[in-house]
């Protein structure tokens, strides 16, 4: 089977006086429809895996292949239209426009991506509202949600154009345990409606709660083991 | 409501204060613009109509500007002769052969000519002596190319025609002799020669030094007063089209030899005066704008580095450069478009305002400012308006584009 996402040789070396290795010699495939974590200590490079993966950033050698196909050669705005279409993000921050309600930022990314109706998108996005429990809170600005309800919008948000692949960094991180683990049973749930979810975390608990473990020291690839406890 | 008008709405709403600002500085930039230029316009135009119906829309004089074709060169036509440092003859004062000149005018079409003979006289009235200049004219003609006719308040240029000893004076100058229509006065030219004239008309200009200093006789009359018969030193011409008055006067100077000046040509300092007017308002009501350009700058600045998250995330979703760099841009256009329009609406009550101030030094009270709002001016205004609105726009919006997100996404987790 074609990885959903591969990893070849994935080195990324910030240029300096004295050069910073963020990640080197990475590959990984994920297969459709897995539920990773990337875990590791405090700048072993988990984030800066995770936006190459993601199509944000750009290695410095090796390569990542999206759905068996090289990415290196494609310009900003193709791999713009790649992220838009194909991949959702969710970050520690959640990154909601505050001007804007719950619901118009759910639908920003179907808007910059035009194939629905307006009807349609305002459809789609309380669709996903309400299966993230989040149905009341749609008119809301995120400034009056607490954050767990941020995060689920912005989760809302990344499912907006029904990505094949989810990619998280520390969704978390802001979380009590309890809104913690809501958030992985979401992630959970996406993986098994067969999307490719990468999550980063440093909590080994939540990393228990995936299906395949990857950890990191100093940018290299410590550990990929299939989680057993399960 | 396209992504990025609705983004861009959002930014402005949410710096109220700072964008309502930006805004007022276009409104200034775009109202003072309109209005200024519109009441020096006004002003201007009012001038150069005063001009161009009080004055000969071509006037030929006893000058001559062109020395004559020279003997060796009439007698080599074909040859390449060259006779330098040739001045002009001595000018004969007077334009001696006027009458075929007249006649060779009034074959060309769109045009009206009269003659005119200057001289000066002295008038005796009450055994007190006025100075004034004496211009000798053909009332049928004149009628047809000055306002004379218009300015008389008593009598008629008819009058004239029919009074050979005919005089048509001004009536301050009237007033101050205490002479009324169909009372005689003596007149006395230089040459001595003398006569008694009766007062056919009165005329009012407005203009002082006319109205006291300047008396109509039959051309005839002057000519016998000033003993030159036959001789006349200016013919004025009025156009059907003004427009043509710098083309036709070089072919009347080409075709009679006698100096033939456009309006443009006697008044051209006044229009140069006028042209540096408008550079210098355009140039600083100009820079209200570009001020006004700061304010927008300012605040969409201000918003760039507020958003930096915002932009951050849009980027990583898969927004395009493009698309930041247009929601930066469209708030300067929505700025501009909506300072533009208050612009208008404050130009028109400012321009509404000084059309009701009376006019200073004006000999009617109820004359006020004149005020020339064309649609150009308000076009004009919004071109610049919104040009400096974009351009102040498109300097932040480019920078916004430009910033690496995940910089931004780094620093926030
Ligand atoms: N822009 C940068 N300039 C210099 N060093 C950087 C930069 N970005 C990352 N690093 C360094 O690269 C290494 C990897 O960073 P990265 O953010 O990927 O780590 P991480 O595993 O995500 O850490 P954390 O768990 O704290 O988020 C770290 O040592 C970090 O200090
Ligand atoms: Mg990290």
């Amino acid at each position: 089977m074609i990885a959903a996402i591969a990893a070849r040789g994935l080195t990324r070396i910030l240029p300096g006086p004295v050069p910073t290795v963020l990640v080197e010699e990475i590959d990984l495939d994920f297969a459709p429809g897995s539920f990773t974590a990337i875990t590791g200590p405090s700048g072993s490079g988990k984030s800066s895996l995770l936006y190459l993966l993601g199509l944000l950033d750009r290695p410095s050698a090796g390569e990542v292949l999206v759905e068996g196909a090289p990415t290196a050669e494609l310009d900003d705005d193709t791999r713009g239209d790649l992220r838009l279409e194909r991949f959702g993000f969710v970050f520690q921050f959640h990154f909601l426009l505050p001007e804007f309600t719950v619901l118009d930022n759910v639908i920003l990314p179907m808007r910059e991506l035009g194939q629905l109706s307006a009807a349609a998108m305002r459809a789609r996005g309380e669709a996903l509202l309400a299966s993230l429990d989040m149905a009341e809170l749609a008119r809301k600005l995120p400034g009056q949600l607490s954050g767990g309800q941020r995060q689920r919008t912005a989760i809302a948000r990344a499912l907006a154009n029904d990505p094949r692949f989810i990619l998280a960094d520390e969704p978390t991180g802001a979380l009590d345990t309890r809104n913690g683990r809501a958030v992985f049973a979401i992630l959970r749930r996406l993986a098994e409606e067969g999307r490719t979810v990468i999550v980063v975390t440093h909590d080994e608990t939540l990393a228990a709660l995936t299906d395949r473990r990857v950890q990191l020291i100093d940018g290299r690839l410590a550990v990929d083991a299939p989680v057993q406890d399960r | 409501m396209p992504l990025a008008l609705d983004i861009a709405r959002a930014h402005l709403l949410g710096r109220r204060r700072q964008s309502l600002v930006a805004v007022l500085g276009v409104t200034l930039g775009v109202a003072f613009f309109i209005a200024m230029s519109a009441m020096m316009h006004g002003f201007q135009n009012y001038f150069r109509t005063q001009i161009v119906d009080s004055n000969p829309h071509i006037m030929i004089t006893d000058e001559i500007r062109r020395p004559a074709r020279q003997p060796l060169a009439l007698l080599h036509p074909e040859a390449a002769v060259a006779v330098t440092r040739v001045l002009p003859r001595d000018p004969v004062r007077g334009i001696a052969n006027a009458g075929a000149i007249l006649d060779a005018l009034g074959r060309m079409a769109g045009l009206a000519a009269a003659p005119t003979l200057r001289g000066q006289l002295i008038l005796r009235r009450a055994g007190r002596d006025y100075a004034v200049a004496a211009l000798g004219i053909d009332p049928v003609r004149e009628a047809r190319v000055t306002q004379l006719a218009g300015n008389l308040v008593a009598g008629s240029l008819d009058a004239l025609t029919r009074q050979s000893n005919g005089v048509i004076l001004g009536r301050a100058l009237a007033v101050k002799m205490g002479a009324g229509l169909g009372d005689t006065i003596t007149g006395v030219a230089t040459t001595g020669a003398s006569a008694a004239l009766r007062v056919v008309g009165l005329f009012s200009t407005g203009i002082e030094t006319q109205d006291l200093g300047q008396v109509y006789l039959q051309l005839a009359r002057e000519q016998a007063l000033e003993n030159r018969p036959l001789v006349v030193n200016e013919i004025d011409i009025r156009l059907d089209d003004i427009t043509r008055s710098v083309a036709m006067a070089k072919e009347i100077e080409g075709r009679f030899g006698f100096k033939a000046a456009p309006w443009e040509e006697t008044y051209s300092r006044i229009l140069a005066v006028f042209l540096l007017q408008n550079i210098i308002m355009t140039t600083v009501t100009g820079a209200i704008l570009v001020v006004a350009g700061f304010g927008i700058f300012n605040v969409i600045s201000t918003v760039v580095l507020e958003k930096a998250r915002d932009i951050a995330i849009m980027r990583s979703i898969g927004l395009s450069r493009r698309v930041i760099v247009r929601i930066f841009v469209i708030e300067g256009a929505l700025v501009g478009s909506v300072g533009t329009m208050l612009g208008w609406l404050v130009a028109m009550a400012m321009a509404a305002g000084i059309a009701r101030i009376p006019a200073p030094g004006a000999t009617d009270p109820n004359e006020t400012m004149r005020v020339a709002q064309s649609v150009d001016l308000y076009v004009v205004a919004s071109l610049i308006a919104m040009a400096a609105a974009i351009g102040a726009a498109w300097l932040p919006a480019r920078r916004a584009a430009r910033t690496d997100p995940l910089a931004v996404i780094r620093g926030a987790t």
